[in-house]
C-alpha cells in the first residue's frame, strides 16, 4: 500500500501552545481518512499543515513520498474543500470551478470543458452562470467540491465539508461524498467534530485531543476498542468506569469502556442504580442512571414495561462487552 | 402608532428645510454671484447677469497654473496614498502583531490631528532637514491624511473578505502576486476606488496644510484665498469656486455610490 501522507514527530507551537505535539500519523493512498476530536483538538490544525497554510514548527511531513516542508500550498498536488466554502464573490459558478485550470493556463475551450465536467459530477451541471450568491449552502458545498477535484489533486482535504448542512442535506452528502471518492480514486482527508459522520464515511479515524493523536483505527476498533478513556467517552459516549469499581467486577485494575447499548435492564443484575432521567429517541429510549457514585447511560429498546425516573433497577451487561483498557485516565 | 402613513409632523419638516436652506443658502448665493455684471463688491439682488467671466477666468494664466498644480498635486498624494494606505490596511487586518492597534490608531491620528497642528509639524520638520519647499512638500503634507482615508476604506473592506479566499486562492494554485491580482484587487477594488476619490477631493481644496507646505507656489484653495483679499475681478472667484465644488463634489458622491451597499460578507458563503 502506498503512503500518500506521512507525518512524523511534526508539531505546531502557537508560542506556549502547543497545537499540534509530535504526532505520527500514515495516511494511505485511496482512504477515505477522517481527523476526530472536540474543537482545539489540533485536527485543523493537521489539515492545515498537509495543505501548506501552516508549517510545522518541528518534525517532517511527506505527500507521496516527497518532503513538503517549506513548499507553499501552490505548490502542492493537494487541494482543500474549506469549512466556509471559500467561493471567490465576484466570480460565477464556473470561473470559479475552472480558477485552477486558467492559472494553469489551460485554453479557455477545454478550462470550460474540463470545469463543466466537474460540474457534472457534483450534479451541478448548467449552474455555471451563476453567482455563488445565488446559490443554497448545499450548492455552494458542490461548487467548492467541484473547484477542489477539477485539477485532480492527489489528496483532497475537508475542513467540517458538513458542519454548515442541515440534517437532511448532510445525510445525503454523506453518501455522495463517499461514492464521489470511490469513483475518483483520490485520497479524501476530512476533519469533524461529529463522530457519527467520522464512523459513517470514514476507512479509518485518528481521534485527535490535545495536540495529540489518542488512537487511529477502523470506525469499528475506534468504537469497540477504545485504547484511552476520553477516545470511549468521546466517540459515542461510553461509560468510562475507573479501576477499582473494574477490579471488582472483573478482577483488573484497570479503566473499562461499557457502551451504553450493552447494558440490560433485568437478567443478571451485576450493578444496581437509580433512574434520574430518562428520554425517548423513538426505536431505543436513553436512562441516566446513578449506580455506584457514577453516572451511567443506558440505552434500551423502547417499550411499555421502562422504568421512570427515581425506579431502582438492576444492570446487566456480558463481560466481554467490558472493554478494558489502561491504566491511565 | 401612526395613524397617517410615514408623513413626519409639519413642525420636523419645516427644521429639516430650514436645516438644509442654512447649509445651501451660502452655496447658492457663491454661484448667483459668479454670474453678476459688478465686479468691484458683491451687490445684492446683482444689477445684471453675464457669462463674461467665465471667459475671463479660462484665459487668466494665474488660475490655469493653480488648478494644473493642484491636479498634479492630488493625482500624485492619491496614488501614494493608494499604495501605502493599502498595503497598511492589508497588514493590519491580515495579520496578528504586536503593537497592532497602536498602529491602527496612529495611522488614523492625522486626521483627527487640527491641520494646523500637522501643518507647523510638517514645517518644522521640513527646515530641520533642510528640505527646501517644492512640489513634493505639498505632495507629503496632502498625503498624511490621504492615506487615512484610504486606510479606512480598504480596512473596512478587507474585515468583510473572508479570510479562507485568499487561503483558497493558493490553495489552487496561485502565488501571492497571482492572488493580488485575481482576487483581492477585485474585491477592494471599489473601496480603493471610493477612498481615491475621497483622498483626491480632500487634497483638492486643502489650504491649512497646503499654507504651512508651500513655497512660492500656489494651489488653487490658496489662489482663492489671496483673491478675497487682495480681489482684481471678484466674480472670476466666484466661477472658480463653482468649479471646485464640482471637482470635489462629484467624487464624494460617486464614492458614496460605490461603497454603498454590500453589506454581506464576501466570500463567507452560508
Amino acid at each position: 500500500m502506498t503512503v500518500a501522507v506521512s507525518l512524523r514527530a511534526v508539531s505546531r507551537h502557537f508560542g506556549a501552545v502547543k497545537a499540534l505535539d509530535a504526532v505520527d500519523l500514515d495516511i494511505e493512498a485511496g482512504e477515505f481518512f477522517a481527523m476526530l476530536g472536540p474543537s482545539g483538538s489540533g485536527k485543523t490544525t493537521c489539515l492545515r499543515l498537509i495543505a501548506g497554510f501552516e508549517q510545522p514548527t518541528s518534525g517532517h511531513i511527506e505527500i507521496f513520498g516527497e518532503r513538503v516542508e517549506g513548499v507553499p500550498p501552490y505548490r502542492r498536488s493537494v487541494n482543500t474543500v474549506f469549512q466556509d466554502y471559500a467561493l471567490f464573490p465576484h466570480m460565477n459558478v464556473i470561473e470559479n470551478v475552472a480558477y485552477s485550470l486558467m492559472l494553469r493556463k489551460v485554453p479557455k475551450a477545454e478550462r470550460l470543458k474540463t470545469a463543466e465536467a466537474a460540474l457534472d459530477l457534483v450534479q451541478l451541471g448548467g449552474y455555471g452562470a451563476r453567482r455563488p450568491g445565488q446559490l443554497s449552502g448545499g450548492q455552494r458545498q458542490r461548487v467548492a467540491l467541484a473547484r477542489a477535484i477539477v485539477n485532480k489533486p492527489k489528496v483532497l482535504l475537508l475542513d467540517e465539508p458538513l458542519g454548515a448542512l442541515d440534517l437532511k442535506l448532510r445525510e445525503s452528502m454523506q453518501e455522495e461524498l463517499k461514492s464521489l471518492q470511490k469513483r475518483l480514486g483520490i485520497t479524501f482527508v476530512f476533519v469533524t467534530h461529529d463522530q457519527g459522520e467520522a464512523l459513517s464515511m470514514a476507512d479509518r479515524v485518528a481521534v485527535f485531543s490535545d495536540g495529540r493523536i489518542r488512537q487511529v483505527g477502523t470506525p469499528e476498533d475506534i468504537y469497540q476498542r477504545p485504547d484511552t478513556p476520553f477516545v470511549a467517552d468521546f466517540v459515542g459516549s461510553s461509560n468510562v468506569l475507573p479501576p477499582d469499581l473494574v477490579e471488582r467486577l472483573a478482577g483488573v485494575r484497570r479503566f473499562a469502556s461499557l457502551r451504553p447499548e450493552a447494558i440490560r435492564l433485568g437478567g443478571e443484575a451485576r450493578l444496581t442504580g437509580t433512574v434520574v432521567a430518562r428520554s425517548y429517541l423513538g426505536p431505543v429510549t436513553r436512562l441516566a442512571i446513578e449506580a455506584v457514585g457514577l453516572k451511567l447511560h443506558a440505552i434500551v429498546p423502547s417499550g411499555a414495561d421502562l422504568p421512570g425516573e427515581g425506579d431502582t433497577i438492576g444492570l446487566g451487561f456480558d463481560s466481554v462487552a467490558l472493554h478494558l483498557m489502561g491504566t491511565e485516565p | 402608532m401612526r395613524s397617517d402613513g410615514d408623513r413626519a409632523p409639519l413642525l420636523l419638516r419645516l427644521a429639516a428645510a430650514g436645516g438644509l436652506v442654512y447649509l445651501l443658502a451660502p452655496l447658492a448665493i457663491i454661484f448667483v454671484y459668479a454670474f453678476t455684471t459688478e465686479e468691484k463688491s458683491f451687490v445684492w439682488p446683482p444689477p445684471g447677469l453675464t457669462l463674461k467671466w467665465f471667459a475671463v477666468a479660462w484665459a487668466r494664466p494665474d488660475i490655469s497654473a493653480a488648478l494644473l498644480l493642484s491636479l498634479q498635486v492630488a493625482a500624485v498624494a492619491t496614488a501614494l496614498a493608494l499604495v501605502l494606505g493599502t498595503l497598511t490596511a492589508a497588514a493590519v487586518s491580515r495579520t496578528r502583531f504586536f503593537g497592532r492597534e497602536t498602529i491602527s490608531l496612529l495611522v488614523i491620528l492625522p486626521i483627527a490631528l487640527p491641520g494646523i497642528i500637522t501643518g507647523i509639524a510638517l514645517r518644522s520638520a521640513f527646515s530641520t532637514f533642510s528640505i527646501p519647499f517644492s512640489f513634493w512638500t505639498i505632495v507629503l503634507g496632502h498625503a498624511t491624511f490621504c492615506i487615512v482615508v484610504v486606510y479606512n476604506n480598504a480596512v473596512a473592506r478587507f474585515r468583510r473578505t473572508s479570510a479562507s479566499l485568499v487561503e483558497a486562492s493558493m490553495d489552487l494554485g496561485a502565488d501571492g502576486f497571482q492572488t493580488f491580482r485575481h482576487v483581492i484587487l477585485p474585491n477592494i477594488g471599489t473601496a480603493l476606488l471610493a477612498g481615491g476619490m475621497l483622498a483626491f477631493a480632500l487634497s483638492f481644496d486643502e489650504v491649512i496644510v497646503t499654507t504651512f507646505t508651500a513655497g512660492q507656489q500656489q494651489t488653487l484653495p490658496l489662489w482663492m484665498l489671496e483673491e478675497l483679499i487682495r480681489p482684481r475681478q471678484r466674480p472670476v472667484t466666484n466661477v472658480v469656486a463653482m468649479f471646485v465644488v464640482a471637482a470635489t463634489f462629484l467624487p464624494i458622491l460617486a464614492a458614496f455610490y460605490l461603497t454603498r451597499g454590500g453589506d454581506e460578507i464576501a466570500g463567507s458563503g452560508k
